[in-house]
């Protein structure tokens, strides 16, 4: 066999390690019906959930709670599906938690409960305000 | 008054810059096909054209400098991105904050790339210019904000706040101006946001120069020639970028606290791929230089650093990472524009390779594992499947846009932990990268058989190999992966330093650019692998801090109460002070001294404040604040066995902009460790206090008591004429008590607590000294015996949490990027002379 089809086959074979790799190791966003029933079948992976802060009636999020000396923080998360679920995240609250009009977190179900280990937040003024 | 004229000039040298780009590109192509070299016609008004299209640039730069430095906030720009109390550099850095401004600067920059490019290189100007005024026109047209019927073709930086937000002020007054802006955002308040996007910036641009020599060479025909110009540049450009890249994640690890220097966020990731393939085009560049192989490859690598770099563009800026990055750009509606702007080049750049392709040279005979050619071929094509090992996960985003085009739905995310799954890879890639730099070298100078290579490789493998021994048992590394790393990176610094000292002797300084590089790489990487690999918490703790908490972040954050001595490391370690930036003063004062004014950015002396033996303020002196949301906690470490000191601040930014706190922390940099240490939770005392029961205490003047186990001294009482929450009048008395502790270190505080009777009632102020955790009220004045009885509250005193990582050999790390740095100088070095001798002697 000549070296350069040797070489080919070694650049093929990291090239479909890489590919699959990838589809194996990626994560999904699912919502929190599709995240419980994942955990229910015993799967531990880690999945994003896109949804936003629940609101009161004046528009303010509500369901806030931080924990002892605020080292951590539930939310009340709605998903694209409407369904309200709360969050708990073992970290002070992000600093633009509040302000967010997306919110996204990565986690899973565990007795129960959403743990989420990443919370990725979309903010309207994070570089643009749109308000005097 | 609205400066209207201002915003209208600044808008009308864009359109001035867009139309001359695209009059420059036409004439340059016309003195292309023409063959024109010198000063023919269409060169020399296309040599005019672009100079003042760069003109027009610059002026862009300043109407828009000019309106953020004076402070012009009728203007959207200067408005969300600067305000009244930022220092002038920060100004600077403002006018990128957004990406109407970083495109400027990227335009800026290839302007004057542009200038050096007609001035050094007569022969190639008409096609690589050509090639550089496009891409300025597709630039221009970003900031153009011209709309044409549903079309928006930009966003204008000059937008006036009025046309931007609707806000019912402006219906009552059109002519509103704000008096402040919404101001940088704090966090980006630093240093490196002065310096590092520019630097980013100029590295993108300068991909841009090696690009249009290639497509000039297919476009003329000169296939091989392009490679001599094009290669000085390809090492400037590598270099820029690198250095650009770096700087970001210094700064991340300095002061963003994002805990490393580098989180595989899709937004590193997309400099990081251009970046590696262009070096990649290097070593190509080079091989062909020497041996006439490689000369597709080369032109491959080249052409697509500069489609990653815009393809890196659209999704930082197309607001497509939205979800999936902590720092992308917002979405400026321009994402249709960018994309054509990258398929534009893309399509450009297939063509002209298509066209050409059979006519290019290539050598059909395979290289020898044995030859320079081969190594080096390994090596680059190993860049190149690193490149593609990340690009893939950072691109999913893309596929599922694309997949949901055709009607699909895609609901794939990027892997759940970044940094776990890019670096099990990138390591093997890594690896393998060290050992290919070392053995490429001995090949790289000289033909050799196998027995040659043998002898050449035995010496250096024994001493990397002895060496990385007495490294791993000295550093306890036991994890065989952390081994293969630090064997591969050591093999690699002693194979090159075996050349460079070769190289040396024969006083060939000038070659020495290549294996000082891989050395500072090597070096690279062993910092990485002692850094990360051995990255560990040593502010351990016992106690239950709160029951959310896991185990882990439990016995990883240490609580330290004001003035009280913990052990952690080798060190005791005591939290001092909380204190705060008076702009003026050379020092950081404590926040005890001043009480806060109505306006955040004054605060007045609530006693003297003496630095160095000086006063700089006496009591009800205002003072200037420009940074007023930083507050700074002076930790003092104290080492048990040499007793040597060193205090570290770090530092708790309140930022408005972004809802809440922002963690900063304090690095101490030892020669064989970083103590990297943040404050994970800040002092309850911002909070609501649990105050214990009161306790009374009956006192005359000169009388001493104990509060909170301090020895207090009442100093009598006085009679004071205003006070701030009310207007004495008439009848209306106010005194206040002068209590006296004596804290830690002779320290000493003052309470003032009021009694206030007004209009016949008694209103008693108390006052809380947080250092002491007290407070202090007047309970009622007694005139038969002279004494007055004092009401005193204690609570918990004050305390942080601390969290503090050690990092290992990080200087191993910035040694070896400076390393990196020099070897890449070099090179530039080597390669432009050797461009202009050729020049000279008339060939290119």
């Amino acid at each position: 066999m000549k070296k350069s089809s040797i070489i080919g086959l070694i650049v093929i074979a990291v090239a479909v390690t890489v590919i699959i790799s990838t589809s194996a190791d990626a994560s999904a966003y699912l919502t929190f019906d599709e995240a419980y029933e994942l955990a229910e079948r015993g799967k531990s992976k880690k999945i994003h959930v896109v949804g936003q802060l629940k609101k009161d009636a004046s528009g303010k999020p509500t369901g806030i709670y931080a924990g002892p000396n605020k080292l951590s923080v539930s939310f009340v998360m709605v998903d694209n599906n409407m369904k309200e679920q709360t969050v708990y995240y073992d970290e002070p609250m992000p600093a633009d938690l509040l302000r967010s009009e997306q919110v996204v977190v990565v986690g899973n179900y565990q007795d129960e409960r959403f743990i989420a280990d990443r919370i990725v937040l979309k903010c309207p003024s994070k570089y643009e305000e749109t308000e005097l | 008054m609205i400066h209207q004229s201002l915003g209208d000039t600044g808008h009308l040298l864009i359109i001035i810059s867009f139309v001359t780009s695209l009059v420059a590109a036409f004439a340059y192509f016309k003195a292309t096909v023409n063959k024109e070299i010198g000063t023919d016609s269409w060169i020399s008004f296309a040599r005019i054209t672009f100079i003042v299209h760069g003109l027009a640039v610059m002026g862009v730069v300043s109407v828009l400098f000019y309106i953020i430095y004076n402070n012009y906030f009728e203007y959207h720009y200067a408005w969300s991105h600067s305000s009244v109390n930022l220092a002038t550099h920060y100004m600077i850095a403002s006018f990128w904050e957004g990406q109407e401004g970083s495109f400027m600067v990227w335009a800026l920059w290839q302007a004057i790339l542009g200038f050096v490019i007609i001035k050094t290189n007569k022969k190639w100007e008409a096609p690589v210019m050509t090639v550089f005024a496009t891409v300025q026109a597709f630039l221009a047209s970003m900031i153009l904000g011209v709309v044409f019927g549903d079309i928006k073709l930009g966003s204008s930086p000059f937008l006036l706040l009025k046309d931007v937000i609707n806000d019912p002020i402006f219906l009552i007054n059109p002519d509103f101006v704000p008096e402040d802006g919404t101001g940088l955002n704090p966090l980006l308040q630093n240093y490196w946001m002065v310096i590092h996007p520019p630097t980013l910036f100029l590295g993108f641009a300068t991909t841009l120069i090696p690009f249009s020599y290639a497509i000039a060479g297919l476009w003329t025909g000169r296939y091989k020639e392009w490679i001599r110009p094009a290669l000085p540049w390809a090492i400037f450009s590598a270099l820029t970028l690198g250095v650009g890249i770096l700087m970001g994640g210094y700064w991340a690890y300095e002061t963003l606290n994002f805990g490393g220097y580098w989180n595989w966020d899709p937004v590193e990731n997309a400099v990081y791929v251009p970046w590696l393939i262009l070096v990649a085009g290097i070593h190509t560049m080079i091989t062909f230089k020497k041996s006439a192989t490689a000369l597709k490859t080369s032109i491959i690598l080249v052409i697509a650093t500069f489609i990653l770099i815009l393809y890196s563009t659209f999704l930082t800026r197309s607001g497509i990472l939205g979800d999936t990055s902590v720092h992308s750009f917002t979405d400026l509606g321009l994402s249709g524009q960018l994309l054509i702007y990258l398929l534009f080049f893309l399509a450009v750049s297939i063509i002209f390779a298509v066209r050409a392709w059979g006519e290019i040279p290539s050598s059909e005979k395979e290289a020898s594992a044995y030859s320079r050619e081969f190594w080096i071929f390994i090596g680059a094509l190993t860049l190149c499947l690193m490149a593609f090992q990340v690009i893939i996960p950072t691109s999913i985003p893309v596929f599922n846009e694309i997949i949901e085009l055709f009607g699909r739905v895609s609901n794939i995310a990027p892997p759940a932990d970044q940094i776990e799954y890019y670096s099990k890879f990138q390591v093997w890639f890594a690896i393998a990268l060290a050992i290919l730099s070392g053995t490429g070298q001995f090949f790289f100078w000289n033909k050799m058989d196998k027995k040659e290579f043998a002898n050449a490789i035995a010496i250096p493998l024994i001493i990397s190999l002895l060496l990385s021994a007495i490294i791993f048992v000295a550093a306890k590394i036991f994890n065989p992966l952390y081994i293969l790393v630090l064997v591969a990176g050591i093999y690699s610094i002693v194979a090159n330093a075996n050349i460079l000292i070769k190289l040396f002797k024969s006083k060939s300084y000038k070659l020495t650019g290549g294996s000082v590089a891989h050395i500072g790489i090597a070096m690279m990487l062993v910092g990485i692998m002692f850094s990360e690999g051995y990255s560990k918490p040593i502010s351990l703790n016992t106690l239950t801090i709160s029951k959310a908490w896991t185990d882990e972040q439990n016995s990883t954050n240490l609580p330290l109460f004001l003035n009280q001595t913990s052990y952690m490391d080798n060190y005791e370690i005591t939290y001092r002070k909380e204190l705060i930036e008076a702009t003026y003063l050379p020092e950081l004062i404590k926040k005890s001294y001043v009480d806060d004014t109505e306006d955040p950015y004054y605060k007045v002396a609530r006693q003297s404040i003496l630095i160095n033996g000086k006063t700089y303020a006496e009591p009800g002196d205002t003072l200037y604040f420009q940074t007023p949301e930083n507050t700074y906690y002076q930790i003092d470490f104290k080492h048990r066995v040499s007793g040597k000191t060193f205090s570290l601040f770090p530092r708790i930014q309140t930022n408005e902009q972004m809802g809440s706190d922002v963690v900063s922390p304090d690095v101490k940099k030892l020669w064989n460790r970083d103590i990297y240490s943040f404050v994970s939770v800040k002092p309850p005392f911002e909070e609501e206090l649990e105050w214990s029961e009161k306790v009374t205490e009956e006192v005359k003047k000169g009388d001493r008591f104990f509060v909170n186990d301090y020895v207090a001294t009442f100093d009598g009482l006085e009679r004071v004429t205003k006070v701030s929450f009310t207007e004495l009048l008439g009848d209306d008395i106010a005194v206040r008590a002068n209590i006296t502790v004596l804290a830690e270190d002779g320290e000493k505080y003052l309470a003032q607590p009021l009694y206030v009777i007004k209009n016949g009632r008694v209103a008693q102020v108390p006052d809380v000294i947080k250092e002491i955790a007290s407070k202090f009220q007047i309970e009622s004045i007694n005139p038969d015996n002279g004494s007055v009885t004092l009401g005193l509250n204690t609570t918990q005193k004050d305390y942080i949490i601390l969290k503090a990582l050690e990092k290992p050999h990080i200087n191993v790390l910035w040694i070896g990027t400076l390393v990196m740095v020099l070897g890449f100088i070099i090179a530039i070095h080597r390669r432009y002379i050797e461009f202009q001798m050729m020049r000279d002697k008339g060939v290119e």
